[in-house]
């Protein structure tokens, strides 16, 4: 399923940032390549939010490179890199709160296809609008509350929102930043289930903390710690590595 | 939507017909006066409208709209003024004199305020929360010394429009035409604030109002689209400035004044802040107050006082939000 023959869709070289004198971002080099879950986990403080935000945009790098399906977007602002085909779900919900679920996905399917501009047609009459927007929420089984405003939604109807909204806007590559966080088992085995099928659509760069999650769908996964990438390799190689034991346990400086 | 009207759709059109009613009927007792309060309401509102698009669909709380208004208010005041004397405003590059023609100066105040604006708010729009608010107020005290200090127009003292500008067909001398003109326009301008609000553009505004972050995200940068909702917002503010120098045949620095440009923000409130009709809902009561109370007594503002903090404490949704409910979210 792989195709490590192809340009990788997100590829970080060298990335640096610091604050003051701590490293969130130690010289990361990164790929996700065509068809690929790659899994990004690591100990809380590791800089995983950081190099997240680097990659979307919110935060600019002291120094590296960061490509996107082959384009230099290192100076590029958020909305630019999303337009390119970058989607995102964020660790703390970031919603439209006082529009219903559907209009905040219509607002994405809009996005995708002409922005801001449109300035005349009222936008909840758009019939077409409408039914993309009803698909794509049907993928993620929150059709029947297509009506209800966000604040009404549960936390885990609010993170599956956020995974529809980014798949709203066709992504090539999908940043999730703890998709499972707080759903529970239940919803953690639909919604791990669902990423596997969306494989085909989009690259995926996968934090999570869930690690039946992180095995379960990883095509490669690498460990952060201290802003470095300690270890990088398929699960087997992840599970049997010292360096991963060590940093998750610190029971041997290394 | 459809068919059913809402209930509050029904208080804005209650609304709308009381504002034509009281001076057709006050025109018909022959009382000059009322016919020229229903004015101020309207142009008031106006202005009203202008910020709301601001303020309350998109979230930027402008304490400098008195800067749009005055503007308008100027371009009226000067081109008036070279007509009167024959003169020119400018004669290079481009020779500009002045003008008796109402449309002419309604197109040189939404202009000239759109211009202003687009400066304004592409640097103050780098900033939010209250450096925005102190970043408006700046440049419209900035504005309003500019006025103070400028002899040819008045300085302190300001400039007399001598003669209203006309209209084709209409007689703009007379109240209740004028009255009339002002109307049509405040209806034309929450026509179009209702389908600008509506269309695609109105809901990437809201989302930049609610969430930014989350407007980039999906692809949509927030910057050029809170500029150009600033821009509209104060080509309407700066319309309704034009409008209130001809209606009182004065403009002067005080229609720039940062007194003014609470004063606006007043009507939002009170009206229910992004609702369509607030701003006309806030206006009436504030002028209300103003002629009501204050011809009873000259401390009028303390009634107002009471009043906007009993909106801002029990009724968050304004006049609007008391008579027709929450706003409906969907």
């Amino acid at each position: 399923m792989i195709d490590t023959g192809s340009e990788p869709l997100l590829k970080l070289e060298g990335l640096h940032k610091a604050f003051g004198a701590l490293k969130a971002t130690d010289g990361v080099d990164l790929t996700v390549l065509p068809g690929e879950i790659h899994a990004l986990i690591g100990p809380n403080g590791a800089g995983k939010s950081t190099l997240i935000a680097e990659i979307a945009g919110g935060l600019a790098p002291d120094a590296g490179r960061v490509a996107l399906l082959g384009q230099d977007v290192t100076g590029w602002p958020v909305a630019r890199r999303a337009r390119l085909g970058l989607g995102r779900s964020f660790q703390v919900s970031s919603l439209a709160m006082e529009f219903s679920v559907l209009r905040n996905v219509m607002l994405a399917v809009q996005a995708r296809e002409t922005g801001a501009r449109g300035f005349w047609s009222p936008v909840r009459r758009d019939e077409r609008l409408r039914s993309e927007a009803l698909g794509v929420l049907d993928r993620v089984r929150l059709v029947s509350r297509a009506g209800d405003p966000v604040s009404a939604l549960s936390h885990g109807e609010r993170r599956l929102l956020e995974v529809a909204l980014a798949l709203a806007l066709r992504p090539r590559v999908l940043l999730l930043d703890e998709p499972m966080a707080g759903l529970g088992p239940e919803g953690t085995r639909e919604l791990t289930a669902f990423l596997a099928t969306l494989k085909r659509e989009a690259g995926m760069l996968l934090v999570e903390h869930d690690m039946d999650a992180v095995f379960a769908l990883a095509d490669r996964i690498s460990v952060l710690v201290y802003g470095r990438i300690i270890a990088s390799g398929t699960a087997a190689e992840i599970r049997a590595s010292a360096a991963v034991r060590d940093a998750y346990l610190g029971d041997r400086p290394c | 939507m459809g068919p059913n009207f809402s209930r509050e759709s029904v208080v804005n059109a209650v609304l709308a017909v009381l504002l034509l009613a009281a001076p057709l009927t006050a025109a018909a007792l022959d009382e000059p006066f009322y016919v020229a309060l229903a004015s101020r309401v309207a142009i008031l509102a106006l202005a009203g409208v202008g910020l709301n698009l601001a303020l309350g669909t998109g979230g930027m709380v402008s304490f400098g709209h008195a800067a749009f208004f005055g503007l308008g208010g100027y371009v009226a005041g000067i081109a008036a003024l070279h007509a009167f004397e024959g003169s020119a405003f400018l004669v290079w590059p481009v020779a500009i004199g002045g003008s008796e023609s109402m449309p002419v100066v309604w197109l040189a105040a939404l202009v000239a305020s759109g211009v202003v604006a687009l400066a304004i708010g592409a640097v103050s729009l780098r900033t939010s929360g209250v450096y925005f608010i102190m970043i408006t107020l700046a440049f419209a005290q900035m504005i309003y010394y500019f006025a103070v200090s400028l002899p040819t127009y008045g300085g302190e003292d300001g400039l007399s429009i001598y003669l209203r500008s006309t209209l084709p067909l209409i007689d703009s001398g007379d109240p209740l035409s004028f009255f009339l003109v002002c109307y049509a326009l405040l209806l034309l301008a929450l026509f179009l604030t209702q389908r600008l609000v509506d269309s695609r553009f109105g809901a990437a505004l809201q989302c930049a109002r609610m969430n930014p972050e989350r407007l980039a995200t999906l692809g949509i940068a927030p910057y050029p689209v809170k500029l150009t909702a600033f821009t509209l917002s104060a080509m309407a503010t700066g319309l309704a400035g034009a409008l209130f120098a001809e209606l009182n045949g004065f403009v002067s620095p005080a229609m720039l004044s940062w007194q003014r440009s609470g004063e606006i923000i007043v009507f939002v409130i009170l009206g229910g802040v992004g609702r369509l009709f607030g701003p006309l809902a806030g206006a009436a009561l504030f002028i209300l107050l103003e002629a009501f109370v204050g011809g009873w007594t000259d401390r009028w503002q303390l009634v107002l006082g009471l009043v906007l903090l009993a909106v801002v404490l029990f009724a968050r949704g304004g006049v609007i939000g008391l008579l027709a409910g929450k706003a409906r979210h969907d």
